[in-house]
Order: C-alpha cells, then structure tokens, then sequence
C-alpha cells in the first residue's frame, strides 16, 4: 500500500472517529449533564428528558454509536483494501 | 432448614457444579490458549464474557443502591461505566488486537522500546487490579454469610476454591467460558425479580419503560407518573426531589463521568478480552455485544433504584405525613424488614417513644423544624445501607423464594467473574511481562505456562488473604482503581495509536505525572493509602476539602489524564523522537490487514 493511501484511509477513520465521539458527548455530557434542566421540561412518557438522556438515552445512543462505528470502518477497510480477507 | 435455605443451597450447588464442569472442559494447553483463550473466541460470546468480566459485585449488588438514595446524582455511574466502551471500541480495541500481544504491558513495552516502562505499566496494572479484586473478594465473603450461614472466612475459602480451579486449570480459556454462563445467571438473577416490581408498581413488565409509566396503586392507575409520584413522596419527607438531585456539582458530575469513562477504558482486564478474537474486525463489534449485554443490566438497573426507594419510602410512610397513623407501627414492621435488621444493615432506634417508624431528612433544617411539630425527634431510621436495595428487593415486592435464591447466586456469579478476569490481568503480567519480558527471555513454553499457573495460584492467595484482612485503603477500591488506570494506562495507550511522536521519555514522565497528581490528592483527601489520621488538607493554603474546583477525590482520574496527556506530549517535544522502526509500528496498528493471532513472539 502506498504511503498517500495509508494516509488517507486514515484520515477518513479520524473524520468518522471525531463525529462520532461528537454525539459521544453531546448526548451524555451536554444532554445528560451540562443542559439536563433544560431539557427537564420536556416530558416524554413519564420520563422528564434530561433524566432520561443521563439514565437511559445516553447508554442507547453509545450502543448505536460502537454499531455504526464497526460496520463503517468495515466499510473503510473494503474501500482502501487494507482489510483481514 | 427451611424453604429459603434449601433453594439457596440449591440454586447456588447448582451453578458452582456447571462453573467446575466447563473448567475440566476447557482446560489450556498451550501459553496462547491460558493467556487469550488461544485468540479463537466469537466476538458475541467475547461479548458476553467480556460483560461478566466487567460486572461486578459493585454493579450487581451496590449500583442500584447508589441510583436509589443518589437519584439523579448517580447518573455518573450509569453514563460512566457504558461510556467507556465508546472510548474502548473506537480508540484502543481495534488497534491493541492488530497489535496482537498478550498483555497490556507488553504493548506500552514495545511501543514505548523501553523495559522501564513496561515495569511502570505492570506495576500499574497490578495496583488497580489488586485493589479491585478486593472488593469482589468482600463480596462473596459477605454473599456467603448472609445467605447460606456459612463463616465469612469459609465462604471466601470456597470461592477462592471456585476460581483457583478454573482459572489455574483453563487460565483465560476456562475464564471466557466460565463468564458466559456467569452472565447467564447474573442477568436472569437481577432482570426477573426487576420484572415483577415493574409490573406491580406500574402494571408494565419492561423496566425500562415502567420506569417512564405510571404509578399504579391497589391494581388502579393512579393517574400519576412513577417519577412525579417518587418525587412527592421524597420530598413530603424533606428529602432531595429524586429526578433533580446532583452528585456535587454539574462539574463534579461531568469530570466523574468522564473519570469513569477513561477509566473503564484503561482498566487491563478488560482490555485483554478483546486479545481473545481472531480479528481486528471482530474486536470492533465485540465491544459493541459487550455493551449490548452490559446494558440490559445498566438500563434496567435505574428502574430497580427507583422502584427499591419507592417500596422502601411507602413500606414506612403508610399515610399522610404528620398524622399519628402516617407512620408504620414498629410492631407491625414487615419479615424482610426483622430479618435485615439482624444484620445490623438497618437499623431502627425510637426517638420520641411512639412505636411508629419516622424516616426523613433531619439534615434538612426547613423539614426538621415541620417535624418537631409533628412530635417527632429525629430521623429514626438510623441506618439504611444502601447495598441491602437489590438483596432485599425480592423479599419487599413479596416474590417467591427461588427468586431470592437467584438473586444470590447472581450476585457470587458477578463476583466470580469479575474476580477471575482481574486474576489473569496479574498472573499475566508477572509470568509474560515480569518472568518472561524482564527476567528469564529464554524460558521455554511450557515453562511460562507452569509460570502462569503458579502465578494464578499466588494471586488467589493474595487476594484471599487481603480479603481475609482487608487493608485500610479497600474502601477507597473505587477511587484506586479508577484513578490509576485512568491517569496512567490509557493516556499511554491511547497516545501509542494516535501520537506517532511520542517517545519513550514522554510515556515514562507523562504515566508518573498523570499517577501522582492523582493519588497526591485522593491522599489528601482519605490519608496516605488511605491510613486514618495521615490527611493533609490545608485549608488555611486555600486546600480544603475537594479544593479543586469542587472536584471530588473519585472523580479525579480525568485531572490526572490530562496531566498525563500534556506532560507526556510536550516532554516527547523537547526530546529525540521515537526510532523509524517504532513509527513504522504505529502505522502498522493503524492497518487491520496482516492480523494474526495473539502470539507472545
């Protein structure tokens, strides 16, 4: 593999790595925390919104994140070619 | 005996039987096999390992007690410890299994081309593991004495027995199979009784969306949501309003969070399950089952603190606040509520002389003065501890005895695992790291396996023996633990992926830094290990209690990190840069393609 494209493959990896640890946390950290008053207001079911964010949201959204985070760094490795098979 | 006894008896026979069936199973025969389960494990089943690996007593049985007298302040837990395994899979993982060593010091080692440090990372790791195992130690002891009758001493002697047979026999083979029928038990253990209490306080069987429902009364909606109902009653009782109630601060809840984040992230023994797939590709979405199992614990476990304090609150508060017939006459107190106070775990003491039982907030000094017109003296509930909510569930919501016999062999089954994961993390790093990296490079195979389970058996020992006498600083497990592997391991590891120039100077300064800042000031605060009378807070210098910006002494780990981080990069800066050989190393993690499996060569 040339040097350029090792770059680049990872390159893209920090791109996705950034957004994702983005919404990492916005959601726990900003939700959660940071604008849980806020946020509180809001109802949805029983649940006030920031404290559902900080006690069950924010565990959901990490789930989805690792999940989208696997199949798109397969993805990459298919891209660039630099994968296992 | 009676009817509880013979379940529990039981129940818990039962599970031991299949944990020392799959050890004579899954015994190891070669080093690959004893250190990372010979790297052929399904990434679903590492999931699953991996979630009893990391579930401890301290989850099982402690964490829902935290959320119920903590409220939303416990949130910290929740976020911290799934959080982590965002930073896991993205950051360390994928890399770490490419890299394709056994242990986590033999990364920093080779990375950092230095023996040095790949001794501060050994004694790291053992630091935060031992303090660790501890704890899981404590908890079987006192699983055994509360359930089944046994001297705490005997009960720890057999679940030392328990371990040492499958860990020495199958090392992390017998370990991974093990865990997956622990978490089995353990999950069944805390979801069935938290399904039966969903369904009795709000008539849905989910408890992730009973939590969100409404409160049902007498098999009669009351119109009311179960939250807006846990908030009036606490707070009719001077208590903080439970959905708003913070740890701290809002700051002191963000950098705990994030403590506990890195810190779950940097914690070896759970790093090393992912060593245990055959690919890069499979580390990935291992962490992700891993959380996918962790979480119907962590999802379920805020419904269960909840619901706990609800029961709880209305079990002595039986009417209208400030009437005579309000409080629950102590002669009609229910048997679970007798039989914990055998234990000394709750405790009852009349203040005023009226036989009912006044539980509120004393501390309050607005509710107090109500009180006193109330004719009561004081908050009588003098003792609630608050790790008798998830063992004295069962026996409140009045569910059979072999769901009471479940939730006990749950419990042993988190310590169990847990336990043996950071037992291998030791005996690992001092026959690979210590024995084979530093001292004898030339012993053969077999002999580091010999060298491994002797390991394996002295940390048993140990960790029996300081479970037996646990030292003065057990109570500060959490903050050790945490902390270390938070401001020291994953820096390292973290920079050894991303920062191509970081040198060997730089990791040894930055690991040292990043460690003292973090115990000088959890010293401060608790004593020097945490010996009683040694504090040296100076608030006369402006060093109170939590003096940093507010910042709890367990919540320090993330101030460490970032010392770590900064020294270690701007030390890098001023000295030579790592050898092209080192770099081209780095570039080569970054690349699945080429992944064997583990090897120790």
């Amino acid at each position: 593999m040339t040097p350029d494209k090792r770059s680049d493959y990872w390159k893209a990896n920090l791109r996705l790595l950034t957004i994702l640890l983005i919404i990492w946390f916005v959601v726990s950290y900003g939700f959660g925390i940071l604008l849980v008053e806020p946020l509180n207001a809001i109802q949805i079911g029983g649940y006030p919104l920031g404290f559902w964010f900080a006690q069950q949201g924010s565990i959901y959204t990490f789930l989805v994140l690792i999940f989208v985070y696997a199949t798109s760094m397969n993805k990459l490795d298919q891209k660039f070619d630099v994968g296992e098979d | 005996m009676t009817a509880l006894e013979i379940w529990t008896y039981g129940v818990v026979g039962a599970t031991f039987a299949l944990y020392i069936g799959i050890a004579i199973w899954a015994r190891a025969g070669t080093t690959g096999e004893f250190y990372v389960a010979g790297g052929g494990i399904h990434p679903v089943a590492n999931g699953m390992a991996t979630a009893a690996d990391w579930m401890s007593a301290a989850s099982f049985i402690s964490m829902a007690g935290l959320i119920a007298f903590n409220g939303y302040g416990a949130s910290v837990f929740l976020m911290g410890w799934t959080g982590g395994y965002v930073l896991l899979a993205l950051l360390l993982a994928p890399y770490l299994r490419k890299f394709g060593k056994f242990t986590v010091p033999e990364f920093i080692g080779d990375r950092y081309y230095s023996q040095s440090a790949r001794i501060v990372a050994v004694v790291c790791l053992i630091l935060a593991s031992i303090t660790y195992v501890i704890g899981q130690m404590k908890g079987i002891g006192v699983a055994f004495s509360r359930f089944l009758e046994v001297p705490y001493e005997v009960g720890l002697y057999i679940g030392m027995g328990i371990v040492a047979i499958y860990a020495i026999l199958g090392g992390m083979k017998g370990i991974t199979y093990t865990q997956i029928a622990q978490y089995v038990v353990l999950i069944c253990a805390y979801t069935v009784p938290a399904i039966f209490i969903s369904l009795n306080l709000t008539g849905n069987p989910i408890p992730q969306l009973g939590l969100g429902g409404g409160y049902v009364e007498g098999g009669a909606a009351t119109g009311m949501s179960l939250l807006d109902k846990l908030d009036q009653v606490v707070t009719e009782l001077g208590f903080k309003e439970y959905t708003t109630q913070v740890m701290g601060s809002s700051l002191n809840m963000f950098v705990y969070t994030l403590s506990l984040m890195i810190g779950t992230a940097g914690l070896p023994h759970v790093i090393i399950r992912f060593f245990t797939v055959p690919k890069v590709r499979d580390a990935r979405f291992s962490a992700g089952w891993a959380l996918v199992f962790i979480a119907l614990l962590y999802t379920t476990a805020p419904a269960v603190g909840a619901m706990a304090r609800l029961n709880l609150m209305e079990t002595i508060q039986i009417g209208p606040v400030g009437t005579e017939e309000g409080n629950l006459a102590y002669d009609e107190r229910p048997n679970w509520f007798k039989k914990w106070e055998e234990t000394g775990l709750l405790k009852f003491e009349d203040k005023n002389g009226d036989g009912r039982i006044q539980y509120y907030n004393d501390a309050n000094p607005e509710f107090a003065a109500k009180a006193e017109s109330f004719g009561w003296q004081g908050n009588e509930m003098v003792k609630v501890d608050r790790d008798i909510m998830v063992l004295a569930n069962p026996e409140i919501a009045g569910l059979p005895a072999w769901v009471v016999a479940l939730v006990v062999a749950g419990g042993l089954a988190a310590a169990l695992s847990t336990a043996a994961g950071l037992l291998l993390a030791i005996s690992s790093a001092i026959s690979h790291d210590l024995l084979k990296g530093v001292i004898m490079p030339k012993i053969s195979e077999k002999n580091e396996l010999m060298a491994g389970r002797l390991a394996m058996l002295l940390a048993i020992l140990a960790a029996g023996y300081l479970g037996m006498n646990p030292p003065g600083f057990a109570a500060g497990t959490v903050a050790i633990a945490f902390g270390l592997a938070a401001s020291s391991i994953f820096p390292a590891l973290m920079l050894g992926i991303f920062a191509k120039k970081v040198n060997n100077t730089g990791a040894i300064a930055g690991m040292v830094a990043g460690i003292t800042v973090t115990l000088l000031y959890v010293f401060q605060h608790k004593g020097i290990f945490f010996v009683k009378g040694t504090e040296f807070l100076m608030p006369e210098l402006g060093m109170g209690a939590n003096w940093f910006l507010g910042i709890s002494p367990n919540a320090f780990g993330a101030v460490g990190a970032l010392v770590n981080f900064v020294v270690a990069i701007l030390v890098a800066k001023v000295t030579a840069p790592p050898p092209e050989h080192i770099q081209h190393l780095v570039e080569d993690v970054r690349v699945p393609r080429g992944a064997g499996a583990a090897t120790g060569h």
